[in-house]
């Protein structure tokens, strides 16, 4: 079984500052790190791995430095990784992402076919969950999204069977590889670095692949070309022209307590009502 | 993608792309009506009232996609769109569609798409929402903007102007979807407005079939384990939240939120260095990368009111914030502020709260 997982190397959201004054995000010596929901997947696809056989190989599009979660991925015990780095895929949106993602699987898998694609639930930077059922989408994969455990996977029958979450409850849904999972965060634990692996990844020279070797030929669906949406403008919020009206300055706990539900009883008699605050 | 820079700034004074012809000829919002089991979200009904907005500014019809296995639920969710606002109902009624699958539900869409052509399509941004809209976005190959929390549309061009917070909610950004349509959105419940019905709107039904047979579907759905009710909490839709931040120390000091909001028959919700600490269950964070909230009452204890916890509840309609920092951020956009030490506070305003409500059940 060959199992491909799609990581992307995220700024640390836990070590970023937020500028006190100007309210810009500040960056400067934040780590970069693999998107925490990917590491779910990556651990899943390790598990079948163990269960059943198989290689699992790990791939991001990214920067140079993005070399370091795949190295990351090495030594938890991915057996190859592929960089998919070209100045041409600058400017991506989703959509211009999923296919050159989907492009460099399908060329993966001319080696050695591909049986299931793992995803995160979503990045913690660009939010929008909408890769992973863009690549499946785009190589006609099976698309599971928001899976909370794979109960079955039969590679005889090549049947999958899986638990994934839906507005109100579980979804247990059985269907056929190849498959695209988007892993739910919680679902598992990453595992500890072996001391092996850790040797392999650090002498690892990690494969860069351009567009190119990827056998992307068409340069107008990748990067910015490629990309149906733009970003027209960013801008700071508008502050709110009202401050909060400050109850109970120089009272005491309880004069406090009360001033409030006063204020609510005669500011917000629909509310108060509500609350059983006031009667009528 | 490196750098994290999000899809590029249109540059500036270049000349703006006139729109092919063959998309030109898409007109109308369309918004995609969830209905699981039966129920239809309301986030569906919230986004109705912002595409008739849209709708009127455009001056073309507003339209209610419903997909599902029965017709009289369809006919029903139908009469419901009208009043909120719709003025044709879409409809694919067929067995197949009982349960979400991510196969049928993309071809029905995708098939009510290209043969009606929208210029616009709103869903929600649920679960069974993202996983529709990417696989549409993706099979009709044009832009989806995520979890909007602001729409509107560029009086230049007609182009629907899809606001979104940027990574760590500091700074936003809007995003257009120059020459392809339809434009796609997703937008989170609660973050629009639930619009009031009116009872005697009605509009057109157009139905259509399904061009798929069980047989073409290799997904089964064997089980559907709902939720325990008491365990997911409601916090989307809750009237009243009683939130808790890292200003109230220790996790022993949440039993101080969850009296008052026992009293308050109210839910209780934090901050995300709460949730991280594990004095709260993650369900029960508010914010960015949590829940968008919208009660008519938000008391905010402990809590300094970032930007990224901002952004998940400022809608709400009364909040009282309790901090001991005359200074903290949340002050600045809180209705009401009380300065002083939460964890003091809590405790008397739950017993007053308490009293109060004894002498009017009493009373009444
Ligand atoms: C603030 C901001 C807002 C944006 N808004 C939009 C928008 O509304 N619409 C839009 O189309 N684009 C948007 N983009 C661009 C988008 O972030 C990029 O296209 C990005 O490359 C992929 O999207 P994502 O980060 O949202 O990934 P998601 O779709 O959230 O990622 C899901 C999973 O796909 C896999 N994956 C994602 N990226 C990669 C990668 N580079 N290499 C390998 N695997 C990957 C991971 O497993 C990940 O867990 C935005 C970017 C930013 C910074
Ligand atoms: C990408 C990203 C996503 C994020 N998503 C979210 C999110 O979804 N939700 C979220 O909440 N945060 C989110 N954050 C974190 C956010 O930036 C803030 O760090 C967080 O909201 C702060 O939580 P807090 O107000 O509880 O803690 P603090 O900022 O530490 O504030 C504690 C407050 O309590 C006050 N205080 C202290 N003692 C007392 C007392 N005895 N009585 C009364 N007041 C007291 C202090 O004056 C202070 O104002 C995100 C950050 C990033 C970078």
């Amino acid at each position: 079984m060959h199992i491909v997982v799609c990581i992307k190397q995220v700024p640390d959201s836990a070590q970023i500052r937020v500028h006190p004054v100007t309210n810009t995000i500040m960056r400067q010596g934040v780590p970069a790190i693999i998107n925490p929901f990917d590491v779910f997947a990556i651990e899943e696809a390790l598990r079948l791995k163990d269960r059943l056989g198989g290689r699992v190989t790990v791939l991001t599009m990214g920067p140079p430095q993005a070399e370091d979660a795949l190295r990351k991925a090495i030594a938890y015990g991915a057996d190859d990784v592929i960089l998919l780095t070209d100045r041409a895929f600058a400017g991506a949106d989703t959509l211009a992402t999923s296919f050159a993602l989907a492009q460099t699987i399908r060329k993966i898998g001319e080696e050695h076919p591909v049986d299931l694609v793992f995803t995160g639930k979503q990045t913690i930077d660009g939010d929008t969950a909408q890769v992973g059922p863009g690549i499946a989408k785009r190589l006609g994969l099976q698309l599971l999204t928001y899976v909370s455990a794979i109960d079955a996977l039969d590679l005889e029958e090549r049947s999958i069977t899986v638990q994934r979450r839906s507005e109100g409850g579980v979804q247990v849904i059985r269907t056929c590889l190849p498959a695209l999972i988007t892993m739910l965060e919680g679902s598992n634990q990453i595992r500890f670095a072996g001391m092996d692996d850790m040797f392999r990844s650090a002498r690892l020279t990690v494969p860069q692949w351009n567009k190119d070797r990827a056998g992307i030929e068409d340069v107008s669906k990748i990067g910015l070309k490629g990309s149906p949406t733009v970003v027209s403008k960013i801008f700071t919020p508008k502050p709110r022209a009202v401050k909060a009206q400050r109850i109970g300055a120089d009272l005491d706990a309880s004069g406090t307590a009360n001033a409030i539900l006063d204020v609510l009883s005669s500011q917000h008699p629909r509310l108060a009502q509500e609350l059983g605050l006031i009667t009528h | 993608m490196s750098e994290n820079t999000a899809a590029p700034v249109k540059p500036k004074g270049k000349k703006r792309l006139e729109l092919d012809p063959r998309l030109a000829a898409y007109k109308g919002i369309w918004v995609f009506v969830e209905m699981e089991r039966g129920q239809v979200h309301q986030v569906s009904w919230e986004l109705l009232g912002e595409g008739r907005k849209l709708a009127d500014i455009l001056n073309v019809e507003l339209g209610a996609v419903i997909l599902g296995g029965s017709s009289d639920e369809l006919s029903a969710a139908a009469r419901s769109a009208f009043t909120y606002g719709a003025d044709v109902a879409y409809i694919v009624a067929d067995p197949i569609l009982t349960d979400y699958r991510n196969e049928p539900y993309t071809k029905a869409m995708t098939d009510l798409v290209n043969r009606y052509q929208p210029e616009i399509l709103l869903l929600g941004a649920t679960t069974l929402g993202r996983d529709l809209a990417g696989s549409v976005a993706t099979t009709l190959l044009t832009g989806l903007t995520a979890d909007c929390t602001e729409l509107a549309i560029d009086p230049d061009n007609r182009g629907l102007l899809a606001t979104r917070p940027t990574f760590g909610g500091s700074l936003l950004c809007t995003i257009q979807t120059l020459n392809y349509r339809p434009q796609m959105a997703t937008i989170r419940p609660r973050v629009m407005a639930m619009p009031d019905a009116v009872p005697e709107r009605s509009g057109r039904v157009i139905s259509e079939n399904l061009q798929m047979q069980e047989d073409d579907i290799i997904a089964k759905v064997l089980e559907f384990i709902p939720d325990e009710a008491q365990e997911q909490a409601q916090l989307a839709y809750a009237d009243i939240i009683v939130a808790g931040g890292r200003g109230m120390g220790k996790t022993e000091n949440f039993r101080l939120i969850w009296d008052l909001a026992a009293v308050l028959g109210a839910e209780v919700g934090g901050s995300r260095p709460v949730t991280h600490a594990g004095w709260l269950p993650a369900d029960r964070q508010i914010g960015q990368s949590g829940k968008t909230v919208r009660p008519k009452l938000y008391i905010a204890a402990g809590i300094s009111g970032a930007i990224q916890h901002r952004v998940g509840m400022e809608a709400s309609d009364v909040i009282i914030a309790i901090n001991n920092d005359p200074n903290a951020p949340i002050f600045d956009f809180a209705t009401y502020g009380i300065v002083g030490d939460a964890v003091q506070i809590l405790p008397v305003l739950t017993d007053a709260l308490r009293s109060r409500l004894a002498v009017n059940r009493r009373a009444g």
